[in-house]
């Protein structure tokens, strides 16, 4: 069973105050701890779960600067066996169709039995990249995948729906599957799993070995014109408790108090 | 004539409320630019459901056919590729949903259509897509203009629009045969499945006291129990907390868990991405507590405490404890 997985470095900003550049364009990065999209940790462990199960090998593809090979580096440590680094910074401004286009053309003369990606990054939340990739494999493909299980040359998986609902489905093999969270519980990667891979060489390619020229790539290939970012203004909806700490928590229990449901 | 077209969504006989809300931006788009709205029904046809589309819109596509009656990919993919080729709709609206993000980006790179995906607001003016997305889990807004384009896709989040969707319009309803299916045979529906019986039902508790990720570790969990205890709440979570097993799935409120419409909800370290938003904005009263002061859960709220979770509990917990 020979599994690619796609995975992506993004910044971490669950607890951060961000900020945006003064052109518009982009958020500030330097002061945020970059870490695996969230998402595809979870895909990386499902692979290789696979691989420790049925055999094979997993083989994990990124898109970004060279940065990006610490992602390589995590999903190594986690148990995958080889990993392509597309070191090309033109797919910068790319749509998800363009990050897809770049994707397909380091993959696909592999040999594989099943691709994941995440349901969606955590920056742009696009969920796009693995059904584009489907199609241009062609390829079946599920997403928003929470179980999976493999018989001969098809499996049963799961998909999550609305409201505690989950769709059952079977599908042939090779096929493309976009991974949710919660399908398994990923394994922890310490600084010495790191280190113990570091010596894997990683494969390196850019935009010109794949054959893909400026136009394509990049805001020429994108279909957005362009994005402007903003703040989603604050001080809309809730009235913040002010105070000192036991105020704030005075103030907050006659809120509940006031209810009359306790 | 130029059309906007909206995909209707529908399960088990019913459909979706993200149906009514594409339909409420379509007629509004449609308004503007003086251009016709298009409901599509792909579906086994069961007492006439397609009928309660007829007042809002101006024409009904339908295609009957019982391979249709569930969403497989492969099946909707060909049929929509059948009528978009034949009627070029200038918009196709598709819902952000756990269908429409199966279906969209597929359908995309197959017709070659730009596509825009989880809009919460949209324009179009001189022909050209305007739209506004939410990145980096809410706490960004993004405002994309499209290129230039004879046709556009797009899916939209749900709950930006009003479902209760204007009617006035008398739809005629127009029937398109269904495409041959022989060779599609590599995905195949199976069925539905239920979440499985549950300790509690958080959907019925009055108070309800919700963790996030700020919850930061399981062991941190007895701390909000003590307070949950003191004021006879029910515990519940949002996604990453159900994610790591910390509680079962069924103590998860959002889309795709449970919609709960407590008297008090509580919500300790929960950022408030848009999936938890609407199992919740309904609750009578909402208090969060979050060291951010720009998370979006905050916008819904109707107290909020800028302050450390845990610096909170124990002070609240002693409110309560006389």
């Amino acid at each position: 069973m020979n599994i690619v997985v796609c995975v992506r470095q993004v910044p971490e900003v669950t607890d951060a105050e961000l900020e945006i550049n003064k052109e518009g364009t982009e958020i500030l990065k330097e002061d945020l701890e970059m870490d695996i999209n969230e998402w595809d940790n979870y895909a990386v462990e499902e692979a290789v779960r696979l691989k420790e199960a049925h055999g094979g090998k997993v083989t994990v593809v990124t898109l970004g600067d060279e940065d990006s090979e610490d992602v390589l580096r995590t999903s190594l440590a986690m148990g995958a066996d080889e990993a392509i680094l597309i070191n090309e910074e033109g797919f910068e401004l790319s749509d998800a169709a363009g990050i897809a286009k770049g994707i397909y053309r380091a993959i696909r003369d592999l040999s594989f039995d099943l691709l994941f990606t995440g349901v969606q990054c955590s920056d742009n939340g696009w969920a796009q990249v693995g059904l584009i990739l489907a199609e241009l494999l062609g390829l079946p493909y599920a997403s928003l995948v929470v179980g999976i299980e493999i018989n001969e040359g098809t499996m049963i998986v799961r998909r999550e729906l609305e409201s505690n609902t989950e769709e059952k489905l079977q599908i042939t093999m090779p096929a493309v599957l976009t991974i949710q969270t919660g399908i398994n519980s990923p394994r922890y990667v310490s600084i010495m799993g790191i280190q113990k891979v570091r010596k894997i060489e990683i494969r390196e390619t850019d935009s010109e070995e794949l054959g893909l020229s400026e136009e394509e790539i990049g805001v020429k290939g994108s279909h957005v014109a362009s994005q402007k970012l903003s703040l989603p203004p604050v001080g809309e909806g809730a009235e913040i408790l002010e105070g000192s700490l036991d105020e704030i928590c005075e103030k907050a229990a006659q809120i509940v108090r006031d209810k009359g449901v306790i | 004539m130029d059309e906007i077209m909206v995909l209707a969504e529908h399960r088990g006989g019913e459909f979706r409320d993200i149906t009514f809300e594409m339909l409420t931006i379509a007629n509004q788009l449609g308004k503007e630019n003086d251009i016709a709205v298009t409901a599509l029904f792909l579906g086994q046809e069961e007492s006439d459901l397609s009928n309660r589309l007829k007042g809002a819109c101006d024409t009904i596509i339908l295609m009957n056919d019982p391979e249709l009656t569930n969403y497989n990919a492969d099946q909707y993919l060909l049929a929509i590729e059948t009528v978009v080729r034949s009627r070029n709709p200038i918009v196709t609206m598709i819902g952000h949903t756990a269908m429409g993000m199966d279906l969209a980006p597929n359908m995309a790179a197959r017709l070659s259509l730009p596509l825009v995906t989880d809009c919460v607001a949209v324009n179009f003016v001189d022909k050209r897509l305007d739209v506004l997305r939410q990145i980096y889990g809410g706490k960004i807004n993004a405002h994309l203009t499209m290129k230039p384009s004879d046709q556009y896709l797009i899916t939209l989040r749900p709950g930006s629009f009003d479902a209760e969707v204007e009617q006035g319009k008398s739809a005629d309803t127009q029937t398109f045969p269904a495409p041959s299916w022989t060779d599609l045979k590599r995905r195949q529906f199976l069925g539905y499945l239920e979440a499985e019986l549950e300790d509690v039902d958080i959907a019925a508790a009055d108070i309800l006291v919700s963790i996030g990720r700020g919850i930061g570790k399981p062991e941190n969990i007895p701390l909000v129990q003590d307070f949950a205890d003191s004021i006879g709440a029910t515990l519940s979570c949002s996604r990453p907390v159900a994610d790591e097993e910390w509680l079962p799935k069924t103590r998860q409120v959002g889309t795709s868990g449970k919609t709960v419409r407590p008297k008090i909800y509580i919500a300790f370290g929960i950022s408030g991405a848009y999936q938890h938003q609407a199992g919740m904005k309904n609750a009578d009263t909402i208090i969060a507590v979050n060291t951010d002061p720009r998370a979006p859960i905050f916008t819904i709220a109707h107290y909020g405490i800028v302050e450390d979770m845990f610096q909170v509990l124990p002070l609240l917990t002693e409110k309560f404890a006389k």
